[in-house]
């Protein structure tokens, strides 16, 4: 072998050389967390963002099966989808909204208003949730079960599985809401469902418009 | 640093291990020079080809298999401790552009070399004159559909299926083309003509397999999957499914005959003859 | 100048056994309860091997356990299917990663405990659930499932028409990994948020042991990768319980039965499946590559040769994972076109794994190599790997899958590296970290025994199958007996068995050892093997935050072993600048 000896600078001055005071909720890459045992706020953004990518992998698998599914077999039936998927689709979008607002009225210290678009956040929600049911009825009532169609089977995984992930969403918001927080600050636990409420949101109008066009 | 003695110096270890990766090299070189186990002589161009791929690969993967492990058993020899200071180094770039420059240009080229067998059996269509044949796998036999005399494949209904009564495949008796069609266990093949398989499945997912084509093809519930070749000598081959397939799939065994143009016309016309009665 | 950050408050360990011990928030004890699960898991794996291996050696013997000592070709199967569920889920997905990686990551990067305890409970507790689940599937009418690990459709779904155990037993199976999908979904989260933001002051990314960016990467794969199983298992789940069709297309007749179902694809399953597969697979190994550049660096007293190669030749292999799976599809009946994409993709992500191989040889050239057994087993990982790493090259070109496809061939190549190396690379990891995890050495005299006996078993296990898979033998079968050029190798199908036998009844030594040595082995010192990472700075037994409070700051690489001038062969990675040993 030839010769690689790599002669250099003995790396045992490192960046950690002069103590810099350690900050509670870390630095960037270098790593900084270490003053304490207290985990940074941080971090539960961080989780949030990592559990929304493999949330978002398991849509997309349902989503190629459907385009696989419907290029497959000839026997795809489009059918007109429940009207009420519109009103329900502007209802999360206004609670992506209200939800905002919320987050604003907590920023100035307003508990009062913070808990009062919160609270209306949580029952657009549920108000979503309903009204999916009654798509759902909607769908019987045409006929149109989950063994029905391939189309109609995608419609009910697609939207049982959304709905599914919102009800954690709303859960989330209910405890974020009123119940006691113990490692996160209610700002970091805030932005923790907020994130995953809009991502809900953005997620429902995504699905939404492959229902439609996929149809 | 102040290990155990015994860790520290011994040469027992290295020599031992020395010993089983010179067997191990010394072992599998000698299997593959002398073919102990190999394949059965291909009976397809195609087949030809494939075998040359093989031992390219074969001599290109069994110098870096030879040196690597050789070199293993050399290092862990030379550098076992025995008082010496290590080499303080953290690498060197030049070496990592070189060898992985290298390995990229032998794995990508390989594969590139590759690809024209792989074109012979899946692009394109038939070869003109090619002698259509259905395959059709089931839970546990192979049956083998020639068209017959009007060259055309009768109807087949699944309502119909029922082997007992010796309809296996669940021809439409209505459809006029299915009465000259031939039904057989085994496959039958005349030597030197194209031949184009139509492989398919009445349940779960088969595989179509006969070592001396060098073709192995699933055959896909819901899909009729075509494959081409041409024989060059006769006699007789096992066919074996190879995908799992259920309980009796180590059973589910055919023979594939290739034959002269006389025999192969003979045994169409025995069949023949029996259908019509 | 003090060499840690200013003292705090360190959390106490809770009282009480249940909290303590069954459901902890520790991440040590969980570390734990995975390495236990994945024991338990592959000593009835190992048990199901040495059954089919007894089978096939010995067709008309009486083998205990089967109906009338019997095992019919479903038996075989059934044993076959739950081998491969557990081997590959059970102890390769869980013990290197949410074992070892539990235990150690936040030791490893200063870290009180993973990022959310919680939920790092949760994981371990589903993944007991799974693994009971599936275990009961044996139990059930039918028994276990028959369509092998990789549960293919339409056999998986089409329910117990189409086999034995493939009713209720199938059903569980599906049940069963849905809950391991959950249940790695919420490891691999916990391990990226704690690797992002839990890192010790100075621990920087290109600061973080091998061992380190091995669970990191494995975490992403895993994250991106088993969402798409789940919505397979989803998907298939309704195609066995609820008449849908994604699966199952139309005019199917089984066993003269017509099915009521049409329109679905077959090949849907597969890339599903593979899609996952693929990344799992390298989720299976890339914690042991860290692993094993860590012990190989260790005991040579040498840095790993290339430390930033082996970062980027493991992200490399990590995001090529995630082309390839259509590698396992070639003779599928998916487009030969797309074969070609699929073949070199395959083709290229060997390079990143020939990289890192050089660069282990790179490691020991030069160096000063200690014979533990963990250094020992870390060696033959190297010469496993080569060897297992080869054969995929013939079988990512289509033309030559051809022929070796489902044959005895793949069976070797995939052991070799997955039911081989990786479990060397275990072994190597239980070996070095023993001391640490439970304050005792392992007797190191066994400990070699077991390895010779391991490392000549294995290759006189495996490496006759590649030539069965020459002769052109299929795999899955539950006997020879029907194909003529598979009879005829039968002296080889003995010789397997013989060596199998011989080898999982050299393992009774590890186990001996491993639970001798906890209960009564030679006490460990703090660091035994004179590492340098910060899991030799902590006391043995560790802490229950890990770092007594004085959580460590970090002022070098992971690897600072034979440095020039220094009075020691290594510097630890906290080690303040000032405080560090000169030669005379």
């Amino acid at each position: 072998m030839p010769q690689t000896i790599v002669t250099e600078e003995l790396e045992i001055t490192g960046r950690g050389g002069a103590a810099k005071p350690p900050s509670a909720d870390g630095g960037g890459d270098d790593g900084s967390f270490g003053a304490s045992a207290a985990i940074p706020q941080r971090i539960y953004v961080t989780g949030i963002t990592i559990a929304m990518g493999a949330i978002l992998m398991f849509f997309m698998a349902l989503i190629s099966a459907f385009i696989v599914r419907k290029g497959v077999g000839n026997d795809w039936r489009a059918f007109e989808l429940p009207r009420i998927l519109w009103l329900n689709t502007i209802i999360l979008l206004a609670s992506s909204a209200t939800v905002v607002l919320a987050r604003r009225k907590l920023g100035r210290e307003d508990r009062e208003g913070f808990h009062h678009w919160w609270a209306v956040t949580t029952v657009l929600g549920l108000f979503f949730l309903a009204g999916q049911l009654i798509a759902w009825r909607q769908m019987v009532a045409g006929g149109f079960y989950l063994a029905t169609n391939p189309s109609s089977s995608f419609f009910y995984v697609l939207t049982a599985a959304h709905g599914l992930h919102l009800l954690g969403g709303i859960c989330a918001l209910l405890y974020v809401g009123w119940l006691r927080l113990h490692k996160l600050t209610l700002a970091t636990a805030t932005e923790v469902a907020s994130l995953y409420w809009h991502f809900m949101d953005g997620l429902w109008v995504f699905l939404f418009l492959i229902l439609l066009l996929g149809r | 640093m102040r290990l155990r003695k015994s860790c520290s110096g011994s040469a027992a270890p290295a020599v031992l291990l020395a010993i089983v990766l010179l067997i191990l090299v010394g072992s599998t070189l000698y299997f593959h020079i002398a073919k102990t186990w190999w394949f059965p002589p291909a009976i397809t161009p195609v087949g030809h080809e494939i075998d040359r791929q093989f031992m390219i690969t074969l001599v290109a993967t069994g110098i870096v298999f030879v040196l690597a492990q050789v070199a293993l058993a050399w290092m862990v020899f030379k550098y076992r401790d025995h008082g010496q200071k290590a080499s303080f180094v953290r690498g060197n770039h030049t070496l990592e552009v070189v060898w992985t420059t290298a390995t990229l240009i032998i794995f990508v080229g390989l594969g590139v070399m590759a690809q024209h067998a792989w074109g012979q059996v899946h692009f394109g269509g038939p070869a003109p004159g090619a002698v259509p044949i259905e395959v059709t796998g089931q839970q546990f036999v192979w049956n083998f559909r020639y068209p017959g005399p009007d060259g055309k494949f009768g109807k087949l209904n699944p309502k119909l299926i029922d082997a007992s009564v010796g309809n296996p495949l669940g021809l439409d008796p209505n459809d006029p083309s299915s009465k000259d069609d031939i039904v057989s266990p085994d496959l039958y093949l005349p030597v030197g003509h194209p031949i184009e398989l139509l492989i398919r499945s009445q349940d779960v997912i088969h595989s179509f397999f006969v070592r001396e084509l060098r073709i192995k093809q699933d055959a896909l519930p819901g899909m009729i999957i075509p494959i081409h070749f041409t024989t060059t000598t006769t006699g007789d081959f096992e066919i074996t499914c190879n995908q799992l397939c259920g309980s009796n799939h180590y059973h589910m065994h055919a023979m594939m005959h290739v034959m002269s143009d006389a025999d192969f016309q003979k045994w169409e016309q025995q069949q023949e003859a029996q259908n019509a009665q | 100048m003090s060499t840690h950050a200013p003292s705090v408050h360190h959390a106490e360990a809770p009282k009480g056994f249940i909290r303590h011990y069954i459901f902890s928030l520790d991440h040590k004890i969980i570390g734990t309860q995975y390495i236990l699960l994945g024991l338990s898991a592959v000593t009835i794996g190992m048990i199901l091997s040495v059954l089919m291996r007894i089978h096939l050696g010995w067709p008309n013997a009486h083998i205990w356990g089967f109906a009338n000592g019997i095992m019919t070709p479903e038996d075989y199967l059934r044993t076959v299917t739950m081998h491969g569920t557990l081997m590959v889920f059970f102890v390769l997905t869980t013990v290197p990663q949410s074992g070892f990686g539990n235990y150690f990551l936040p030791i490893q990067i200063g870290a009180p405990d993973m990022a959310f305890p919680r939920i790092n409970m949760l994981s371990f507790w589903f993944t007991f659930l799974a693994l009971i689940v599936l275990l009961s599937a044996a139990f059930v009418p039918g028994g276990a499932p028959i369509s092998g690990w990789t549960a293919y459709a339409p056999l998986s779904a089409l329910g117990e028409i189409a086999g034995p155990g493939q009713g209720l037993g199938q059903t569980l199976w599906v049940t069963s990994i849905a809950l391991f999908c959950a249940a790695s979904l919420m490891s691999g989260l916990n391990f990226l948020a704690t690797t992002i933001d839990l890192r010790a002051k100075g621990l920087s990314l290109m600061r973080m042991p091998l061992t380190v960016w091995g669970w990191f990467i494995t975490a992403c794969l895993a994250v991106l990768a088993f969402g798409v199983l789940l919505a397979a298992c989803i998907l298939l789940l309704l195609d066995r319980l609820a008449f849908t069709s994604f699966f199952i297309p139309g005019g199917l007749s089984v066993s003269g039965q017509l099915v009521n179902h049409a329109g679905g694809s077959p090949l849907l399953w597969q890339h599903l499946f593979w899609f996952f597969g693929h990344p799992e697979v390298y989720i299976a190994i890339l914690p042991g590559m860290g692993i094993i550049s860590h012990v190989l660096s260790t005991f040579s007293r040498k840095p790993v040769f290339g430390y930033k190669a082996m970062v980027y030749s493991l992200s490399a292999i990590g995001f090529l994972s995630f082309t390839v799976w259509g590698h396992h599809m070639f003779i599928s009946g998916m487009s030969p076109y797309s074969a070609i994409a699929f073949s070199v993709l395959t083709l290229v992500i060997g390079v990143p794994s020939a990289i890192k191989t050089f660069n282990w040889l790179g490691t020991l050239w030069g160096g000063r190599i200690q014979f533990t057994t963990s250094m020992l087993f870390a060696i033959g990982f190297v010469s496993l790997f080569v060897t297992g790493g080869l054969s995929g090259i013939f079988l990512a070109q289509p033309a030559l899958d051809l022929y070796l496809h489902d044959t005895y061939y793949v069976i070797g190549h995939f052991h070799l590296i997955m039911g081989v190396a990786a479990i060397f690379a275990m072994f190597a990891a239980t070996y070095f970290w023993f001391p640490k995890m439970f304050g005792k050495h392992m007797n190191e005299n066994m400990g070699k025994v077991h390895f010779w006996f391991t490392f000549i078993g294995v290759y006189c296990i495996f490496m006759p199958m590649h030539y069965l898979g020459y002769e052109g033998d299929a795999r899955r079968y539950s006997s020879t007996e029907s194909v003529h050029y598979m009879t005829e190798m039968h002296t080889v199908y003995l010789f397997i068995s013989i060596a199998a036998i011989i080898t999982a009844s050299a393992q009774i030594l590890f186990y001996w050892n491993f639970f001798m040595s906890w209960i009564r082995g030679k006490r460990a010192e703090q660091n035994p093997w004179h590492g340098t990472t910060l899991e030799w700075s902590v006391p043995t037994p560790v802490p229950h935050d890990n770092f007594a409070g004085h959580f460590p700051i970090v002022y070098r690489g992971p690897y600072e072993y034979s440095l020039p001038g220094m009075a020691d062969d290594y510097v630890p990675q906290h080690l303040a600048p000032e405080l560090v040993a000169r030669s005379k």
